[in-house]
C-alpha cells in the first residue's frame, strides 16, 4: 500500500512539474511567432544579445531562445556543425571557419551588432598604471614572457607582483587582443587566469591590487567602481576608452566591431530573421542600456542591406 | 598503567590521590579539543547560512521565483531553473526508483551470494557510489549528449546522467531496508504458500517502503543540487524558458546560482544568494521528511 | 493430462512463468550497474588513447607546464600542476576535516548525551547535504576575502587561492568523516570500553588508548574514502581556486586542480574530437583512477582488519 503511495507520489509530482511547465510564466506579448532559437559565442557580446533575446521573447512568447557562452571560437564550431542558429563573435570569422561551414553547406552572414573599445584594467587601487603604450602591453603579455611584477613593466612603477587575468583561447576578445598586442593571433603567455567568461575577469581584477586583465568595454563600464580602465598609447598619446574615443576611431587599436553571424537559409525561418530584424530596430536602446557603443547610422544601413539581402532569397 | 598496577593500589588512591592534576587538566583539555571540533562544523554552517542570508535577503520575495533569469539583476529571477531542477530530478526519480529497489530486490532476495557475478555486481556498486559526479558528466557528455545517443544537450540527457550518477546510493539504501526487515515475515509468507515473487511483492517490499523512500528522497535531493556533471552537458546557458519536453534546452537552479554567483556585477551575487536560500529551503523540506520517515520506520520494529 | 495430480496445474505453471520472467527482469536490472561501469571505462579510455598517440606519455607525466587549450603553438601537456594544484588544494582539505572530523566523531561516540547526539547528528547531516555550489560561493565571496586574505602572512593573496578552496572542501567532507569514524567507533565491542573504565580509565584515556586503536581501521578507510571525495571535488576548486594551473607549494596562491580543470573545459565547450576534448578525458580517466584506487584502498582496510575482532 505505502509503495503504491509512493509510486503516486512521484507520478504526481511529474506530472505537476510538466503541468505546471506547460503552464508555466506569463502569457508575453502576441505574436504567432514560434519555435527555438539557438545562440551561442562571444561572452563580451553575450550581455547585449542576452538582453535583446530577453525583451525580443518578451513580445513573442512562443519563441524560445537560448544564449551560451562558449566563446568565438567554440561558438562558430557549433554554428559551423548546425547546432546553432546565431553565432556571437567579437573578431571577423577566419577563412578556416568559413571554410569548415560551407562543408555542412553552410553559408554564415555576418552582421556587425555594435562597436567596441577591447579595454585594459586594474585594480582601483593601483595608483600607478594610468597609461600603458602597446609596447608595454607586449612585454607584459608575449609568448614567454618572464613580467611578474610592475617594476619591471616600468621602473618608475613600484614593486608589486603582477597577476594576469585574460581571455581563454575560445574567446575572441582573446584572438584580437593578442593578434593586434602581441602581432599574432592566439600568441600569448599562457600562466595567467584565462576565462571564457569575461565576469570572472572582472572578478579576479577587482580583488587583487596587483591585478591586470582585458575584456570588451561594456564590462568596464558595468563594473566602473571595482576596476579601472587604463588609457591605452598606441602611437598617438595616450587614449582611454569610452564610447566618443570608439566611435570616433580615436581608441587605437584596440577599437573593434562586434558580430553577430546567422546562415542564410537560417534566416528563411521567420522568427530567426524576425530576432534579427527587432535588433536592428532597437539597436539603440539596447545598446544603450547594456552599456555597450552603438552603431553609427551608416553601419546600421550596412547591416540592414545584409538582412534584407535574405529576405529576398 | 599495567592492570596488575592499577589493582594493587588502594582504592582512595586511585579514584582521588592518583588522579593528578596533570591527567585531569588533559582530560579537559581532550575535552575542549573534541567539542571544539563539533564547533566548527556548527559555526562553519552558520557562516554559511547567515551569509547566504544577508546577501541574498533583498531579494527574497514572490518575484524571485515567478520572474525568469533576465540580463537586469533588479528583474532576475529562477523560474526557468526551479522548472528545470523540476524535470532533471522528476525524471531521476522515475527511472531510478524502479532500477535501483529492482537490483536491490534481486541483489538481497534472489541472488546467490557465491557466484562471481554476483560479487562484480555488489563491488560495482560499491565503486559506482565512489566516483566523482564530474567523471558522470564526462560519461554523459561521450555517450549520451554526443556519441551512440547524441541527444544533444537537453533535459533528457541531463536527467539521464542524474539517474546514473544516483543510482548506486538507492541501491544501497533499498538494500540496507530490505535487508532490515525480519526473516519471519519471509519465512512465514513462504510458509503459507507463497511463492517468493509474492512475498517479496506482498511482504517485504510494503515493509521496507518507509526505509527505501528515505534512501530515495535523499539520493533525490542529491541529485537536485548537483552541479559539476551538468556544467558538462550544457546546463550553464542563458535560459528564459521553461522546458517544453525532453528534448528541451535547460538550466538547473545549481548551475543558475553557478552562473549569478560568477557574474562580476554585485547585483547578482545578492539574487546568488537568495536562489541559494530557496534551494537550501527546497532541501531542508526533502531531508526533514526524509528523516521523519525515518523515524517513524524506527517505532515498527 | 488436467486430470492428473501429479503434474502441476495451468494456474501453478503460470505462476511459475512468473516467478521466471520476475527473477530475470531483476537480474537485467542489476546488470545494469556493471553496463554503467563498462560504458564509463569505454567513454574514458577511447578518447584517452587517441590523446596519448598525439601528446606523448613522457611530456604528460614529467612536464610541469599545463596549458592545453592554447593555440598548437604554445601549448604544453605536462601534468604537474594540475597533481600539485589536486594535492595541494586536498592536503588543506585533509588537515581540516580529519582532526575536526575525529574529533567530533569521538565527541558523538564517547562523550555526547543522546538529546545532543540527536541535535548534533542532524546538524552534520544538514552540512553534508550542503550542494558543492552553495560552498563554492561561501569560499568566493566569504572565505577568501574575509578570512584568507586578511590573515594569510606569506605574500599577498589575490581573488583565487587554493587556501580558500581547500579550507571549504575540508568543511565538505568534514560530515563524512565524522559519521564514518562514528560508525568505526562504536562498532568496537563494549567489553572494551566497559573493561577500560572499570580499570579507572577516563573518557579521555578510553577514547584514545582504547576504542581509537580498536577502530583503527575503519578510520583509516574514513580518511582514505574522505581524500577520493575531496580530489574528485569540481565545483569549489572551480570557483575559488581559479583557473590557473600554477606549479606550486603556496596555499595563498590560485591553483588549478584536476577536477577543476575538467569542469573549466567542459564549460568551454570543446568540440568532439578536438585536442582539449580529448584532454579532458585524459585527465579524466587519470581522476577515476586514482579516485577508483583509493576506494578499493578503503575497501581492503576494512576487510583485512576487521576480522581481528570477529
Amino acid at each position: 500500500m505505502r509503495k503504491q503511495r509512493w509510486v503516486t507520489f512521484v507520478v504526481a509530482l511529474t506530472a505537476l512539474a510538466i503541468v505546471a511547465a506547460a503552464c508555466g510564466g506569463d502569457d508575453g506579448g502576441a505574436s504567432d511567432l514560434s519555435g527555438t532559437i539557438k545562440i551561442d559565442g562571444s561572452s563580451t557580446v553575450t550581455p547585449l544579445v542576452a538582453l535583446a533575446a530577453e525583451d525580443f521573447q518578451a513580445e513573442n512568447s512562443g519563441v524560445k531562445v537560448t544564449v551560451g557562452t562558449s566563446g568565438t571560437g567554440g561558438g562558430f564550431e557549433k554554428f559551423c556543425n548546425g547546432e546553432t542558429d546565431f553565432s556571437m563573435a567579437s573578431r571577423p570569422i577566419k577563412d578556416v571557419e568559413v571554410a569548415a561551414c560551407q562543408a555542412k553547406s553552410i553559408e554564415p552572414l555576418e552582421l556587425i551588432v555594435a562597436n567596441d573599445g577591447l579595454s585594459v584594467v586594474v585594480n582601483p587601487q593601483n595608483t600607478w598604471a594610468k597609461c600603458l603604450t602597446v609596447e608595454q602591453l607586449k612585454k607584459i603579455w608575449e609568448p614567454g614572457s618572464k613580467v611578474t611584477n610592475w617594476n619591471q613593466v616600468d621602473p618608475s612603477f613600484p614593486n608589486q607582483e603582477l597577476t594576469l587575468f585574460g581571455a581563454g583561447s575560445d574567446s575572441g576578445t582573446f584572438d584580437y587582443f593578442t593578434d593586434e598586442i602581441n602581432g599574432e593571433e592566439g600568441a600569448t603567455r599562457t600562466d595567467y587566469n584565462p576565462s571564457e567568461d569575461d565576469n570572472v575577469t572582472v572578478t579576479g581584477v577587482a580583488g587583487d591590487l596587483g591585478a591586470l586583465g582585458y575584456f570588451g568595454l561594456s564590462y568596464l563600464l558595468e563594473n566602473a567602481t571595482k576596476i579601472r580602465g587604463v588609457e591605452i598609447d598606441g602611437g598617438g598619446g595616450c587614449v582611454a576608452a569610452g564610447t566618443d574615443t570608439v566611435q570616433a576611431g580615436t581608441y587605437k587599436p584596440l577599437g573593434r566591431p562586434l558580430f553577430i553571424y546567422t546562415k542564410t537559409d537560417a534566416a528563411k525561418r521567420p522568427e530567426v530573421k524576425a530576432f534579427a530584424q527587432y535588433y536592428f530596430d532597437n539597436q539603440n536602446a539596447i545598446t544603450e542600456e547594456a552599456l555597450f557603443v552603438p552603431l553609427t547610422d551608416e553601419q546600421v544601413a550596412e547591416a540592414q542591406a545584409e538582412l534584407d539581402k535574405i529576405a529576398a532569397v | 598503567m599495567t592492570t596488575a598496577e592499577v589493582a594493587a593500589r588502594p582504592e582512595s588512591q586511585t579514584l582521588s590521590g592518583r588522579i593528578t592534576s596533570g591527567r585531569r587538566l588533559r582530560d579537559a583539555a581532550f575535552r575542549v579539543l573534541i567539542m571544539l571540533s563539533v564547533a566548527v562544523a556548527l559555526i562553519t554552517l552558520f557562516a554559511l547560512l547567515m551569509d547566504a542570508f544577508m546577501t541574498g535577503r533583498p531579494r527574497l520575495n514572490g518575484d524571485l521565483i515567478r520572474n525568469m533569469p533576465s540580463a537586469r539583476p533588479a528583474r532576475a529571477g529562477l523560474q526557468s531553473a526551479i522548472f528545470g531542477s523540476l524535470w532533471c530530478v522528476g525524471i531521476t526519480a522515475a527511472l531510478s526508483l524502479p532500477l535501483g529497489v529492482g537490483t536491490a530486490v534481486y541483489l538481497e532476495e534472489f541472488a546467490r551470494r557465491d557466484r562471481w557475478y554476483v560479487r562484480l555486481i555488489e563491488l560495482n556498486i560499491q565503486n559506482l557510489a565512489g566516483v566523482p559526479s564530474v567523471v558522470f558528466g564526462i560519461l554523459g557528455l561521450a555517450f549520451i549528449a554526443r556519441g551512440p545517443l547524441s541527444w544533444g544537450f537537453t533535459v533528457g540527457t541531463g536527467a539521464l546522467v542524474l539517474t546514473i550518477l544516483v543510482l548506486p546510493t538507492v541501491i544501497i539504501a533499498s538494500r540496507e531496508a530490505i535487508r532490515a526487515v525480519p526473516p519471519s515475515l519471509r519465512e512465514g509468507s513462504l510458509a503459507l504458500g507463497a511463492t517468493q515473487w509474492q512475498t517479496i511483492w506482498r511482504q517485504v517490499l510494503p515493509a521496507s517502503v518507509p526505509g527505501i523512500a528515505t534512501g530515495s528522497i535523499l539520493s533525490v535531493s542529491r541529485a537536485l543540487g548537483e552541479s559539476a556533471p551538468l556544467l558538462l552537458l550544457g546546463a550553464l546557458t542563458f535560459v528564459t524558458f521553461n522546458p517544453t519536453g525532453l528534448d528541451s534546452g535547460y538550466t538547473v537552479l545549481p548551475l543558475l546560482i553557478f552562473k549569478y554567483a560568477s557574474d562580476a556585477k554585485a547585483e547578482f551575487h545578492v539574487v546568488a544568494a537568495a536562489a541559494i536560500i530557496v534551494l537550501l529551503v527546497v532541501l531542508l523540506a526533502l531531508n526533514t521528511t526524509a528523516i521523519l520517515l525515518r523515524n517513524r520506520f524506527q517505532k515498527r520494529w | 493430462m488436467v486430470g492428473d495430480p501429479l503434474l502441476p496445474s495451468p494456474h501453478l505453471r503460470r505462476r511459475r512463468r512468473v516467478e521466471r520472467v520476475v527473477r530475470r527482469g531483476l537480474a537485467l536490472t542489476a546488470s545494469i550497474s556493471v553496463v554503467v561501469t563498462v560504458a564509463i571505462a569505454l567513454s574514458l579510455l577511447r578518447p584517452a588513447i587517441d590523446f596519448f598517440r598525439e601528446i606523448p606519455i613522457g611530456e604528460f607525466f614529467t612536464g610541469t607546464e599545463w596549458s592545453p587549450l592554447f593555440s598548437p603553438s604554445q601549448r604544453q601537456f605536462g601534468v604537474w600542476p594540475l597533481l600539485t594544484g589536486t594535492l595541494l588544494v586536498m592536503g588543506i582539505a585533509i588537515l581540516v576535516a580529519v582532526p575536526f572530523g575525529l574529533g567530533a566523531a569521538v565527541y558523538l561516540s564517547q562523550y555526547a548525551s543522546p538529546r545532543v547526539r540527536g541535535i548534533i547528528k542532524p546538524v552534520l547531516e544538514i552540512l553534508a547535504g550542503i550542494p558543492t555550489v552553495v560552498l563554492g560561493f561561501f569560499a568566493l565571496y566569504f572565505v577568501n576575502p574575509e578570512i584568507v586574505q586578511r590573515f594569510w602572512p606569506v605574500g599577498r593573496v589575490g581573488t583565487f587561492s587554493a587556501l580558500a578552496a581547500g579550507l571549504v572542501i575540508g568543511i565538505a567532507i568534514l560530515p563524512t568523516m565524522a559519521s564514518l569514524a562514528e560508525d568505526a567507533m562504536t562498532a568496537v565491542p563494549v567489553s572494551l570500553r566497559d573493561g577500560a573504565i572499570a580499570l579507572g580509565a577516563t573518557r579521555r584515556e578510553v577514547s584514545t588508548k582504547v576504542i581509537f586503536p580498536a577502530a583503527l581501521s575503519g578510520i583509516v578507510a574514513a580518511i582514505v574514502l574522505a581524500l577520493s571525495r575531496a580530489i574528485g571535488e569540481t565545483t569549489i576548486a572551480l570557483m575559488a581556486a581559479g583557473s590557473n594551473p600554477r606549479f606550486t607549494a603556496d596555499p595563498g596562491q590560485g591553483v588549478q586542480t584536476m577536477a577543476s580543470f575538467i569542469g573549466f573545459a567542459g564549460i568551454g565547450d570543446q568540440p568532439t574530437g578536438s585536442t582539449g576534448y580529448k584532454t579532458i578525458f585524459a585527465v579524466g580517466t587519470l581522476l577515476f583512477l586514482i579516485t577508483f584506487f583509493l576506494n578499493m584502498l578503503s575497501v581492503r582496510i576494512v576487510r583485512r582488519f576487521r576480522e581481528a575482532y570477529e
